[in-house]
C-alpha cells in the first residue's frame, strides 16, 4: 500500500490539470506575445486562469501576476516592496517561523542596509497581536507573516494584523505568504487588508514551477527580474502558459467543494490525533481542531530519531517528512520547532504527517497500525 | 589543430615478453576513456607507440581530462598531422606550429626528427639542420640548446608527418586488469573512494561492497555510494557493486554484545562477508580506506582485530596517510564533493560514544559468541539478498 502523507511538501496533481497541461504543451504552444492567432490562444489561457484566481480572491485580474512558484513570489514581494519603498523607511517585520524563501531574503536585505525584525511565536506557533503592534514603528515598510506554517500547521491571524498594520500605518505593505493556506481556506485580500499574497501551484495539485503573486493594484513594487516586458513589466520572460494553464484548473476544482473536503480533512486530522493518542511517547506540536491547519500534524516521538522513523515507514510504503521537507537537502534543526519551544531531545526526533484530498482514512488506519508496530522496535535500539 | 594524441607509457616498457599484454590492456582502458567523450577515435599500435587519432571533431579539454584518468599513461602529446611533403614545405610548417604553440620570446628549442620511413630525401641530422635554421631565422627571440631544451619539437615522418612538442603528465601506473582484481569496502566516506583509486592505479580490477542499513540508511546514502562508484569507475573500469542489506547483524550485535565493542564486531563481520564475496568472485584481496589511528576502529589494536578475521590480504593504501592529505586526493579524483554529502553511513548509526580503542581479540572472540545461535542464518541471509549492480562511468 503506498500511503502520501507529505502533501505540505508537494501534491500529486489533478488529473484534469495533467490532461489540461498536456493540451497546451502539445496542441496550443504558441507564445502569448506572439502576434498570431497561435498567441492569441495562448494568451486567453492566461486570462482563463487568471479570472478564475481573481474571481476566488474576488480582486481584479491585472492583479494577479504569474511566477516560477512560492519562492519567487516570496523573493518579488519583499525585494520588489522593498526598492520601491525604501525612500519611506528601511524597516522590515516578520516572524521567527517564517519560510526559508522569506527568512533569507530577510536576511538579503539585511545585508543590503534594511533592518529585520523577527517577532517570536507562542508555544503553539502563533505571533501575538501586542508584539506585532510594539515593532512597527514609522521607519516600517513592510510586514510579512505567513498564512499557514509548513511544518506544524499554525494559523497566523492574519485578519487581525491586517486590521492592526492598517490602524497603525495604511501604508505600510502587507505581505502574507499562503503557500501552505491558499487551497484550504477562502482567502479575500481586500477585506483582510492583505496586499501582497504568495501562491504556489504544485502545493494544490497543480504544476510544479509555477506559483503567483497577488499585488494590491495601489501598492508600490519593483520588478526583480528583467528583460522582454512580459506581464507589463512586472515579471519578463516568456509565460509558462502550460503551468499556468493547469494551475488555473487546480485552483478551479479545489475550491469548488471546499467547504466539504476541509471538513474531511478535519475528520480526518482529528481520527488520525486520536489514534496516535493511544501510542505511548508522541506529541502533537500546535493546536488541533479549526484552530489549526486541516492537513498538517507534527509529531515529536520519544526516543526515536526521525529519520530513521521516516525511513522505516517509507519501507511500508509510507511517505512523510522530517521537520520541514525542504530541509532534506541540508539536514539542519527546524526553526519552527525550536520557536515553539519543542524540547532539545525531541527536535531531532520530530515528523510531520500532511493530508490532501487523496488522503482517505484507511491510509490513516494503515499509517497508526504500522507507527504501533514500529515504535517499539525502533526504541529498542537507539543510539546512546 | 592537433588531431591526435600521442600516449607514453612508463612501467609497461620495460614488462619484456608480457609487454604486449600490457599495452592491449592500456588500448582497452583508452577506448573505455573515450566513451566519456564527445568525438569518436581511433586507437591505435604503431611502430611500439600507442597512438589516439580523433576522427573527425572533438573537445580537446574533455579529451585530454578524459585520457588523464587511464592508468598507465605517463605522458599525453598532442599531435599536429600533416601529409608527408618536400622538406621545404616540412620546414615551413615546423615553423608556423612553434609559432601558434610557443611563446617565441627567450626560450630555447631543440628539433628532434625521426625517420620512420627511410626513403625520405633528408635523413635526421640534415632535418634537423635544416628546420632549425629555418626557426631561428624567423624566431629572433629563440635559441638553440640541444641538451636541456625549453621546447623540443618532434618531427616524425611516418605514413604521415608528426609534430609534437608539449607533454601532458598523465596519471602513471599500471593499466587497470593487468594485475588481477580485488574487492573494495566502500562507504560513503572521503577514505575508501581513495583507497580504491589507488589500488586501481597499480593495475588491479575493482569490485566494491557497500553495506546498508535501512531504516537507519537512507535510500539517498545508497544513491551517494553508487555515485561514488560511478566516480571511481572512470579511473578504475566498470565496477561491480554488491549491496549487502547488515541491519540485521548490526541489531543482533547492538542487542546482545557490549556497546563499546559493536563498531570493533561490526567491522569483522563486515570484513568476513566482503572476503565471502571476493573469493566467490575471484577477487586476490580486500582494499579498505582505513588510515592508523584515524577513529576508534582504526587503531593498530582494532585494525589487528578486525584483520583476523581475513585470510585474503587487505590492502590499505591510506593506512600511512593523514586526513588531509586523503582529502586532497579526493579532490583530485572528483570524489570529495560526494563523499561529505550529509548523509548517515551505518557505520555511524549505532556508534559508542566512547568506543574501546584497544580491544583485547580474545574478549571480542567470547562476546561474539553471544551471537552464535543467530548469526550464521543471518550472515547467509545477507550474502543471499545482496543486489549487484554493474557501474560504469558512462
Amino acid at each position: 500500500m503506498e500511503v502520501y502523507l507529505d502533501n505540505s511538501a508537494t501534491t500529486k496533481v489533478f488529473s484534469e490539470v495533467a490532461n489540461m497541461v498536456q493540451k497546451v504543451m502539445l496542441e496550443d504552444y504558441g507564445n502569448p506575445s506572439s502576434m498570431h492567432n497561435k498567441g492569441l490562444q495562448a494568451e486567453n489561457y492566461i486570462k482563463e486562469a487568471k479570472d478564475i484566481i481573481s474571481k476566488n480572491l474576488k480582486c481584479q485580474p491585472k492583479e494577479i501576476l504569474f511566477t516560477s512558484g512560492g519562492t519567487e513570489s516570496d523573493n518579488l514581494a519583499l525585494i520588489g516592496t522593498a526598492m520601491a519603498n525604501k525612500r519611506s523607511g528601511n524597516h522590515i517585520i516578520t516572524t521567527s517561523i517564517e519560510h526559508p524563501a522569506i527568512i533569507e531574503t530577510c536576511e538579503h536585505l539585511r545585508d543590503l542596509g534594511f533592518e529585520i525584525t523577527y517577532l517570536p511565536v507562542d508555544n503553539n506557533g502563533r505571533i501575538r497581536l501586542e508584539d506585532l503592534e510594539k515593532a512597527i514603528k514609522k521607519e516600517t515598510i513592510l510586514v510579512s507573516v505567513m498564512h499557514t506554517n509548513n511544518e506544524i500547521g499554525a494559523l497566523e491571524p492574519i485578519e487581525e494584523a491586517g486590521a492592526l498594520i492598517k490602524k497603525i500605518n495604511p501604508s505600510i505593505v502587507f505581505h502574507v505568504d499562503a503557500v501552505q493556506g491558499y487551497g484550504k481556506f477562502r482567502i479575500m485580500p481586500k477585506k483582510m487588508n492583505i496586499d501582497l499574497l504568495s501562491v504556489s501551484g504544485h502545493k494544490i495539485h497543480g504544476p510544479k514551477g509555477i506559483g503567483f503573486l497577488y499585488i494590491n493594484e495601489k501598492i508600490k513594487i519593483h520588478p526583480i527580474i528583467f528583460g522582454g516586458g512580459q506581464q507589463k513589466g512586472m515579471r519578463s520572460g516568456t509565460e509558462n502558459v502550460p503551468a499556468i494553464a493547469g494551475m488555473g484548473k487546480a485552483v478551479e476544482l479545489i475550491y469548488k467543494d471546499l467547504d466539504k473536503h476541509i471538513d474531511e480533512l478535519y475528520e480526518l486530522k482529528d481520527f488520525f490525533i486520536k489514534s496516535l493518542s493511544e501510542i505511548e511517547g508522541l506529541t502533537i506540536n500546535g493546536l488541533t481542531g479549526r484552530d489549526s491547519a486541516p492537513h498538517v500534524v507534527s509529531v515529536s516521538v520519544d526516543g526515536i530519531r526521525a529519520e530513521v522513523l521516516l525511513h522505516a515507514l517509507e519501507d511500508k510504503g509510507i511517505y512523510v517528512s522530517s521537520g520541514s521537507a525542504c530541509a532534506s537537502n541540508k539536514p539542519a534543526i527546524s526553526s519552527t520547532l525550536k520557536a515553539i519551544g519543542v524540547k532539545k531531545e525531541l527536535l531531532d526526533s520530530t515528523i510531520r504527517f500532511s493530508f490532501s484530498v487523496f488522503t482517505t482514512k484507511e491510509e490513516l488506519e494503515y499509517t497508526v497500525e504500522a507507527l504501533k508496530e514500529l515504535l517499539p522496535m525502533l526504541r529498542k535500539y537507539t543510539r546512546h | 589543430m592537433f588531431s591526435s594524441f600521442l600516449i607514453k607509457y612508463g612501467e609497461i616498457g620495460v614488462k619484456g615478453k608480457n609487454r604486449y599484454l600490457f599495452e592491449n590492456a592500456l588500448m582497452q582502458q583508452i577506448k573505455y576513456a573515450l566513451k566519456r567523450c564527445e568525438g569518436s577515435f581511433n586507437v591505435h599500435k604503431a611502430e611500439g607507440r600507442i597512438y589516439v587519432d580523433a576522427l573527425g571533431d572533438y573537445d580537446y579539454d574533455e579529451t585530454v581530462a578524459n585520457l588523464q584518468c587511464v592508468f598507465g599513461i605517463t605522458g599525453i602529446c598532442p599531435v599536429e598531422m600533416l601529409d608527408v611533403c618536400n622538406p621545404e614545405s616540412l620546414k615551413k610548417a615546423v615553423v608556423d606550429y612553434i609559432g601558434r604553440n610557443h611563446d617565441t620570446k627567450d626560450h630555447t628549442f631543440k628539433i628532434h626528427a625521426r625517420r620512420a620511413h627511410k626513403n625520405y630525401p633528408l635523413d635526421s641530422m640534415e632535418l634537423n639542420a635544416l628546420i632549425g635554421e629555418a626557426v631561428l631565422d624567423e624566431y629572433e627571440g629563440l635559441k638553440v640548446d640541444v641538451h636541456d631544451p625549453d621546447y623540443l619539437i618532434t618531427v616524425e615522418i611516418r605514413e604521415k608527418i608528426y609534430l609534437y612538442s608539449t607533454v601532458i603528465a598523465g596519471p602513471g601506473g599500471m593499466p587497470v586488469g593487468t594485475n588481477g582484481k580485488a574487492m573494495l569496502l566502500l562507504s560513503g566516506g572521503i577514505d575508501s573512494p581513495v583507497a580504491g583509486y589507488m589500488i586501481s592505479k597499480r593495475g588491479v580490477k575493482i569490485d566494491a561492497v557497500y553495506f546498508h542499513a535501512p531504516p537507519y540508511t537512507s535510500e539517498r546514502a545508497k544513491q551517494k555510494v553508487i555515485d561514488l562508484a560511478k566516480q571511481v569507475a572512470k579511473y578504475s573500469g566498470p565496477i561491480y557493486l554488491h549491496i549487502v542489506n547488515f541491519t540485521d547483524i548490526q541489531l543482533a550485535i547492538y542487542e546482545k554484545c557490549p556497546h563499546d565493542e559493536l563498531t570493533i564486531i561490526m567491522r569483522r563481520y563486515m570484513m568476513k562477508i566482503a572476503e565471502t564475496i571476493a573469493k566467490e568472485t575471484e577477487c586476490l584481496g580486500l582494499i579498505t580506506g582505513e588510515s592508523i589511528g584515524q577513529v576508534a576502529s582504526q587503531t593498530m589494536a582494532s585494525l589487528a582485530c578486525t584483520n583476523e578475521v581475513c585470510t585474503l590480504p587487505v590492502f590499505r593504501p591510506c593506512i600511512g596517510m593523514d586526513k588531509q592529505e586523503i582529502v586532497n586526493i579526493s579532490e583530485k579524483i572528483g570524489t570529495y564533493e560526494t563523499s561529505i554529502l550529509p548523509f548517515e553511513d551505518c557505520c555511524t548509526i549505532f556508534v559508542a560514544k566512547h568506543p574501546v580503542t584497544k580491544p583485547s581479540l580474545e574478549v571480542i572472540k567470547r562476546h561474539e559468541k553471544h551471537l552464535d545461535d543467530c548469526i550464521d542464518e543471518m550472515f547467509k541471509e545477507a550474502l543471499d539478498t545482496r543486489e549487484t549492480l554493474v557501474v560504469t562511468s558512462e
